[in-house]
């Protein structure tokens, strides 16, 4: 069984690197999940998580997962939107967890867009 | 919802926005009388008598994109398909509390889910806010505080990934063990 205690063991290996990542959100990428009723109900939580695991296990520290609130289209849910340091947002819609792998591969790590998840290529 | 721990995640973007510092989440699977019980409680700015009244209705939103909220009505409306009750009571400057209450064994009750997912997606994406979880199930019963992690952390921030691997392990196994080691 998993205790408590074992977090101190973590906040001793943490507390050397915790600076690293401070310098790092100035040049963040910013993902944005919709997470009002209709992103959850269309299964935003899923994705949302998807993004955070992705881009841990390729290790991207200057990637910054938050949430928003309704964003409008609540039909074309679960919505992301996608910020590179100064470049334009990009939104991608009815995402799922399964496009979150190629999302992170083209957008994030190769700067390139993936179109044909895009709100442009939906309407 | 397909799963009342989405439901509960919506829950608590109400008490997010209503700038809490504490959510208390409690579930009670109280399988002797047949009910499930699941309270939601913030310490946020909370709602006067006016809007209280008609919060129940899919027709109010704070929000400004379109005129339906749904969060509380859908809520609502899978207590009473389930034989329970729901009942939100709140304070201006207090908070809100919201008490449901299901029928355990019936059929249209919506299972609980993935309650670990949705307790981390909450400590990710709000590290700023405290969330205090109770689970029993059948009289036994866990309880995971964020306070009590912060106290161990001292310094090192919440939604350190490490820390949250630390914390999805944590909860999946504690909720696990509730169940007698099987997964629900």
């Amino acid at each position: 069984m998993k205790s408590l205690a074992e977090l101190a063991a973590i906040r001793d290996k943490m507390k050397a690197q915790v600076n690293i990542r401070e310098e790092n959100t100035e040049n963040a990428i910013r993902v944005v999940v919709g997470m009002a009723t209709c992103g959850i109900a269309a299964g935003a939580r899923p994705v949302l998580n998807a993004f955070v695991e992705e881009t841990a296990k390729r290790n991207l520290d200057n990637v910054m997962v938050t949430q928003t609130g309704c964003i409008g289209v609540c039909r074309l849910e679960p919505i992301v939107e996608i910020t590179l340091p100064g470049e334009e947002k990009v939104t991608y819609v009815k995402m799922t967890p399964e496009k979150v792998a190629k999302v992170v591969a083209d957008h994030i790590v190769n700067k390139k867009v993936v179109t044909e998840y895009t709100i442009g290529a939906a309407e | 919802m397909t799963e009342l721990s989405l439901n509960i995640l919506d829950i608590c973007q109400n008490s997010i926005k209503a700038e809490c510092s504490e959510v208390r989440i409690i579930i009670n699977e109280d399988i002797k009388n047949d009910i499930l019980y699941m309270d939601i409680i913030d310490d946020g700015y909370g709602m006067d008598k006016e809007f209280l009244k008609k919060v129940e209705d899919p027709f109010t939103t704070t929000r400004t994109t379109r005129k339906v909220g749904m969060g509380i009505p859908l809520l609502k409306m899978e207590c009473e398909m389930a034989d329970g009750c729901f009942k939100i009571d709140s304070e201006k400057n207090v908070g809100t509390e919201i008490h449901c209450s299901f029928q355990y064994s019936n059929i249209d009750r919506p299972p609980l889910g993935d309650i670990c997912d949705t307790i981390l997606c909450l400590i990710r994406l709000n590290p700023q806010i405290d969330f205090f979880y109770s689970h029993i199930y059948d009289g036994e019963k866990f309880d995971f505080s964020t306070k009590e992690v912060r106290e161990i952390l001292g310094d090192v921030p919440l939604d350190t990934d490490e820390v949250l691997q630390f914390i999805k392990n944590y909860l999946d196994e504690n909720i696990k063990n509730l169940y007698g080691g099987k997964t629900k």
